[in-house]
């Protein structure tokens, strides 16, 4: 399928990117780029990526790390001159690279994302013992040890004040009808496969 | 009392800047009769407060002479200063106009001798200088006032200010007893000429305007070029009274923005580019001026004057929409913040004072006007039919220079005549 967008990236973003639509707006001002507390931390500001789409650079702008370090404040939403949703379009944008298989290795805030939709996916709920504990472990077993015992007092503390259940670890609870559940969310990825040409 | 007359075939023109001056003086010089009402104490408007014109670095003190002298000439055009409409009824060829008039506490006897400030002790701020400064309370509105009247501020009426600045006056002018007034007269056309004012520059929050004092205005620079104004033509910040020799402008403050004006200013590029001479006229090659831009826009024929600056070694041009403005509390220098979209690359840069390009909004939107008018989006005046006898001019209609705001009154005025041309037909 994206055999259809060859040499026409711009194209590809508009229809199989959340509010891609937005991208030919960008007028390069460049407050968002200036405007994001994480700014500093990015190899390409979202100005940068717009410029970059437009300019055809397809497998630079899905390798990179750049809008994995969107953390939805908001900040350049709320300044941008043309009202370009800029948060939404860079989870888009790294929901594209996710599918595509391009997205960084070992990125963590595309780790922690893939988790939580695997753990919420399974019984409706999330399992947030579950979830940090994997977030621990995520970089192995020695590494694993070192994260739990650093935050252990927090741990206890979520215990004592019983905003933890350690019997979380045994299954947990979930919703009532989760077949009903996986065959919606099954849907809901057809529908959206479909609209944007992965079908 | 003030009488007004007028008739059907009478023109009136709301607003006596440049684009009202303009347009009442060529419908009288075409032999119809205007009446000018003028809402502030002289005329002259936002020209008058301006230091030097672009592109040829003029004084307007000369232009408005020259209409001035033509205003004196002439006959068929009545004046009314501290003047409002307050409403208009009728059609296109019979408008009856309604018009509040304030009172000024000075008759027409004021020969402009000054003992009147002189007596009085109480100041007030000077709205001609942006409020940077104090007038006494007894002032002219400025140098090149017409008409050259002093004016009374109404809050010393009542006070023994009041009767200092009654007993100093050799002339009997001023009139402590004058009251508010309201005058109706008939009229066969409208030219509204309301004007602009500048986008409340608070509103744009990252930049500080209300916190941080090294962060002015492009109007408020215009008045601290000017030899008469508050800081007697020498560019001083506010914080510490320091020669600002750094200047940084930043452009598109509150224009092209959906959550400002939507609209281009058209006019705060070349304003900032010909605010970079006064730079350069201050300091020579000790002056520096950045311009932080998204593009610039130096419209129609003005290229040449842009590509000048350019060449200008002390001026630099940052292609960037600055996110931050943060003022050192010690030093008062100002740190702007963004990213310089040629390479991307992130600064965080001090400058002296900080002035905002800012843009030109309708000084009354033209839903606020007390009559029925088609506008655009942005509040100014549309040139459609269902206005009637209607006609917008100058910036009321558009966010223009002084040379297209003077084409655009004399173009309304154009219409004006037609109308009244029409009405002298049916009338006989």
């Amino acid at each position: 399928m994206s055999e259809n967008y060859r040499n026409n990236f711009l194209k590809e973003v508009e229809e199989r990117v959340e509010e891609g639509h937005w991208v030919k707006m960008c007028m390069q001002c460049g407050v968002c780029a200036g405007s994001c507390p994480l700014g500093a931390h990015w190899a390409h500001p979202p100005q940068e990526l717009f410029m970059m789409i437009r300019a055809g650079k397809r497998e630079e702008v899905l390798t990179s790390d750049s809008m994995w370090m969107c953390t939805s404040c908001y900040n350049c939403v709320v300044r941008c001159p043309r009202k370009l949703p800029i948060t939404h379009i860079m989870h888009g944008l790294a929901n594209l690279a996710y599918r595509l298989g391009l997205s960084p290795k070992n990125q963590t805030t595309q780790k922690f994302a893939s988790m939580f939709w695997n753990n919420l996916a399974q019984t409706g709920r999330v399992n947030e013992l579950k979830l940090s504990l994997g977030m621990y472990f995520k970089d192995g077993f020695g590494q694993g040890i070192k994260n739990a015992m650093a935050m252990q007092s927090v741990g206890l503390g979520m215990v004592k004040a019983k905003r933890l259940n350690p019997m979380e670890l045994f299954g947990g609870h979930g919703i009532k009808d989760k077949s009903g559940f996986h065959a919606m969310l099954k849907k809901a990825r057809e529908i959206e496969d479909r609209r944007k040409n992965f079908a | 009392m003030t009488d007004v007359i007028a008739t059907n075939q009478t023109i009136l023109v709301v607003g006596g800047g440049i684009s009202g001056m303009t347009a009442a003086l060529e419908a009288a010089e075409c032999g119809k009769n205007v009446v000018l009402v003028e809402k502030n104490a002289a005329l002259g408007g936002r020209v008058s407060q301006l230091y030097r014109y672009f592109p040829k670095l003029c004084h307007p003190v000369c232009g408005l002479e020259i209409n001035q002298r033509r205003l004196k000439q002439n006959p068929r055009i009545r004046v009314l200063t501290m003047a409002e409409v307050t409403e208009i009824t009728g059609g296109e060829g019979d408008y009856t106009a309604t018009v509040k008039l304030a009172p000024r506490y000075v008759n027409e006897n004021c020969t402009a001798c000054g003992e009147c400030g002189k007596a009085v002790d109480a100041e007030v701020p000077d709205a001609f200088n942006y409020n940077l400064s104090k007038v006494k309370a007894a002032y002219l509105p400025h140098k090149m006032a017409y008409p050259q009247r002093y004016v009374i501020d109404p809050s010393i009426i009542g006070t023994a200010d009041a009767d200092k600045a009654k007993a100093a006056c050799k002339y009997g002018a001023v009139d402590l007893d004058m009251k508010e007034e309201s005058v109706q007269f008939k009229a066969g056309a409208v030219i509204w000429a309301t004007g602009w004012k500048p986008y409340d520059a608070a509103k744009i929050q990252p930049y500080g305007y209300d916190r941080f004092s090294n962060v002015i205005t492009s109007v408020e620079f215009e008045r601290l070029a000017d030899i008469h104004g508050p800081t007697k033509g020498k560019i001083l910040r506010p914080s510490d009274g320091k020669e600002a020799r750094n200047i940084a402008f930043i452009q598109c403050a509150g224009s092209r923005d959906e959550n400002h004006l939507r609209h281009c200013s058209r006019i705060c590029c070349m304003a900032s580019l010909k605010q970079t001479n006064y730079v350069r006229e201050a300091y020579g090659d000790e002056g520096k001026s950045t311009i932080y831009y998204i593009d610039i826009r130096a419209i129609d024929r003005f290229e040449d004057f842009y590509q000048k600056v350019q060449k200008d070694k002390t001026v630099t041009f940052i292609k960037s929409k600055v996110a931050k403005a943060v003022q050192d509390e010690k030093t008062g220098d100002v740190v702007l913040h963004g990213v310089n979209t040629e390479g991307y690359h992130r600064y965080a840069t001090p400058h002296d004072l900080v002035v905002l390009a800012v843009g030109m909004e309708p000084s009354v939107m033209a839903a606020n006007l007390p009559a029925e008018i088609v506008s655009d989006s942005s509040g100014f005046i549309e040139a459609d039919p269902s206005n009637h006898a209607f006609f917008g001019a100058g910036c009321a209609s558009n966010p223009l220079d002084v040379n297209r705001a003077v084409q655009s009154a004399t173009a309304s005025a154009l219409r004006a005549i037609q109308v009244v041309n029409r009405v002298a037909r049916v009338e006989g």
